[in-house]
């Protein structure tokens, strides 16, 4: 069995929790005793009717507010497939929490009121989810109960999407109608829209084919510890202990270690001890070298025959998550794979208005949850793969050395 | 080549616990002798081994646990050649002078976070490796991997740091710590599923045994150790009952269960419509933010 781990941002009032739940609720995967949790914190509000909202708003400023504030995760699992839900605000001011919540996901919902269409905020999240390399674009056309289930509506609205979606470099994007309140296809079909031939929601997460997603071609190994037991028995045993990011490593590749640019060869691969031919990413192994070279934490191991780009300045797409302005001269440390490095702020190419894409030039400084194209000087080169191909290799953060606060996602494009 | 999702679950967990060994210099592993965190044994060695492990074992002993899981907890540091350090709530107790609730229904768990905060500081912890998991809770649902705690050990939900991809940002102040969990994002169903898999010995009382207990506000409680006393309207029984978390004796109910093997407890965990901390943790009953709450004042 595989693991899918899908995206869904919005608020109270987009449906959103309430698509979640009803998922939960249709695939069986609420438990007795947390209904009835529900229950009782249904019966406090107005209307009284159970508010599925309410198993996904975890903490009490949520639960007073009706919004979703940080990222939560949910479990569930069918015959076919496990699920990880990441379950993210959509409100602009927590822009920077749906950015968290996508750097993981292979796949995202995307939910569009069928009374409004195509609205500003389905602009936003799309462009979050093309930005993070999100292959898979779920378009949930909700509420379609409010619009007499009417195929031209839906129509209407792939068709404005579709345009959208040219813009941003989406690989596969479905649309669904639905009506996550009544049911209707997301767990069960709808027996109102029988014009709709496709998969419901479910049948579609649960078939979605994302092995394919999977970087097979760039073997990496940001080596995170050096396993060095120093025991009589085991006097000369080193191993480089990490987590295969990207592509695959066999005994007997040629390697290149960055960034020192040595060379060597892979001698031996263990898991636990056990010795194996060969190892794919997302695998956590222990490499043995041929040859006795100069490694430690914050290396890149490489195959040879797919060498990434090094390089001390560097264009990138920011997202900015911290309260303190970012401006150019600024210097934070950059972490990219185990590799941390200072660096200053060379130039804001321009900023993203997240709503119409368009591009800013000539903007000064970026404040909490802007969206921009960056230039920026490390003081070592680092060693990285474009986003667009590698999310592994290309994802990168950056770190305000006096508060240790996370303040920047960084999509690698290349070498300025 | 497709990987199961056991086995990514394993990586990711593997990974973020060698991302504590590389980036911190004071790591513990927080140890009790209960399914998860003897998964998070298992996970160290996988990770580390054959190199000695870059953390101790830490148990904070509240005095009310179960002397199965005690005898497991001994055993196993003993048979993997790992440290252990054990601190106990008794001592704080007494050194700060410190209240225990009383009453029907009191336990030492909240006590706990006072001797867990007085052995990070004891030893300059910067790091502690637990085996929570998100699907337990709903505020455990909103907490990040690395999850930054002030000198108080206080949780800010409000004030967590962005975590992308799998890079994980450790650096604190100091007298800050970080909790970190490995198994975030594993549900009961997959640590159940992975100790099969592993073939992971648990204790005893995970599997289903005749114990004396009683009966109060419904659940069934153990008598062992004379931990809960008794009161005249308790009923006393003895049946057939497993564990399905264990915790401490004063707040860890048991359950009625034939189920004697790992397959049968897993079955049975399929067919519940319970959950784990629902079914047996009386702590979390209190109110709609009772771990919230907890957490912001230093708690695991």
């Amino acid at each position: 069995m595989d693991l899918l781990r899908f995206i869904t941002a919005g608020s109270v009032d987009d449906g959103k929790s309430t698509l979640i739940g009803r998922l939960l609720y249709d695939s069986k995967s609420i438990l007795a005793d947390q209904l009835e949790a529900i229950e009782r914190a249904s019966k406090s509000r107005d209307d009284g009717e159970i508010d599925l909202a309410l198993l996904t708003d975890g903490l009490r400023s949520e639960r007073e507010q009706g919004i979703t504030i940080d990222v939560a995760y949910r479990y569930f699992q069918t015959p076919v497939r496990k699920f990880i839900i990441v379950d993210a605000p959509g409100h602009i001011q927590y822009t920077r929490n749906m950015v968290t919540g996508a750097s993981n996901c292979q796949l995202a919902i995307v939910l569009v009121d069928a009374r409004h269409g195509v609205a500003e905020q389905t602009r936003r999240h799309s462009l979050i989810a093309s930005l993070l390399g999100i292959p898979h674009i779920v378009v949930a056309i909700n509420k379609m109960d409010l619009v007499d289930y009417s195929q031209d509506v839906f129509s209407d609205i792939c068709i404005h999407y579709a345009e959208l979606a040219q813009k941003l470099n989406v690989k596969h994007v479905t649309y669904i109608p639905m009506s996550a309140l009544n049911g209707d296809n997301v767990v069960d079909r709808s027996e109102s829209m029988p014009w709709y031939e496709g998969q419901t929601l479910l049948e579609h997460l649960e078939t979605v084919e994302i092995a394919d997603d999977v970087n097979l071609t760039q073997g990496r190994f940001p080596v995170q510890y050096v396993i060095r037991p120093q025991t009589p028995e085991l006097h000369d045993y080193r191993g480089y202990a990490g987590k295969i990011t990207s592509g695959q490593f066999r005994k007997g590749d040629a390697i290149t270690v960055f960034p020192s640019g040595e060379t060597s060869t892979i001698d031996a691969i263990e898991i636990a001890e056990t010795h194996l031919d060969e190892a794919a990413t997302p695998m956590s192994v222990v490499l043995h070298l041929a040859t006795d070279v100069d490694i430690s934490r914050g290396d890149l191991i490489v195959r040879s025959d797919s060498q990434p780009l090094s390089s001390q300045t560097v264009e990138a797409m920011l997202c900015w998550m911290d309260s303190k302005e970012f401006k150019v001269g600024n210097k934070y440390v950059l972490q990219v794979g185990t590799f941390r490095t200072r660096c200053s702020v060379r130039e804001i190419a321009y900023q993203v208005n997240v709503n119409t894409y368009e591009q800013i030039e000539g903007v000064e400084q970026l404040r909490l949850n802007d969206l921009a194209k960056v230039v920026l000087r490390t003081a070592q080169p680092i060693s990285f793969d474009p986003y667009a191909t590698n999310r592994a290799s290309g994802g990168a953060i950056l770190i305000d050395e006096t508060s240790n606060v996370t303040v920047g996602a960084l999509m690698l494009v290349g070498e300025a | 080549m497709k990987l199961d999702y056991l086995d990514q679950l394993e990586s990711e967990a593997i990974h973020i616990m060698r991302e504590v060994a590389g980036q911190f210099e004071r790591p513990a592993l927080l140890f009790s002798g209960g399914k998860d965190s003897i998964t998070l044994v298992h996970l160290a060695l996988k990770a580390f081994r054959p190199g000695k492990f870059p953390f101790p074992l830490v148990h904070i002993d509240t005095g009310h646990n179960f002397q199965e899981a005690l005898d497991y907890r001994d055993a196993m540091a003993e048979r993997i050649g790992e440290k252990l350090i054990v601190r106990y709530v008794e001592d704080t107790i007494r050194e700060k002078k410190l209240k225990e609730p009383t009453g029907r229904n009191a336990t030492r768990n909240g006590l706990q976070t006072f001797t867990l905060l007085d052995t990070i500081e004891e030893f300059e912890f910067d790091a502690c490796i637990g085996g929570a998991r998100r699907d337990e809770e709903k505020a455990r649902a909103k907490e990040r991997v690395f999850s930054v705690r002030d000198e108080f050990g206080s949780w800010d939900p409000k004030r967590q740091r962005p975590e992308l991809w799998n890079l994980y940002n450790g650096r604190i102040h100091k007298g800050e710590n970080v909790r970190v969990f490995p198994i975030s994002n594993w549900t009961e169903l997959d640590v159940w599923n992975y100790i099969r898999r592993e073939k992971i010995q648990l204790p005893s009382i995970y599997f289903s045994h005749d114990r004396e207990l009683l009966i109060r506000d419904g659940k069934l409680m153990a008598t062992a150790g004379g931990v809960i006393k008794p009161e005249a309207d308790d009923q006393l029984v003895t049946r057939r009952v497993r564990f399905r978390t264990v915790g401490d004796i004063s707040c860890t109910a048991a359950s009625e269960s034939m189920a004697d093997t790992l397959d049968a407890v897993i079955d049975e965990i399929q067919a519940t419509r319970i959950s784990e901390r629902g079914e047996t943790r009386m702590d979390d009953q209190l109110s709609e933010a009772a771990m919230e709450d907890r957490k912001k004042g230093g708690y695991f």
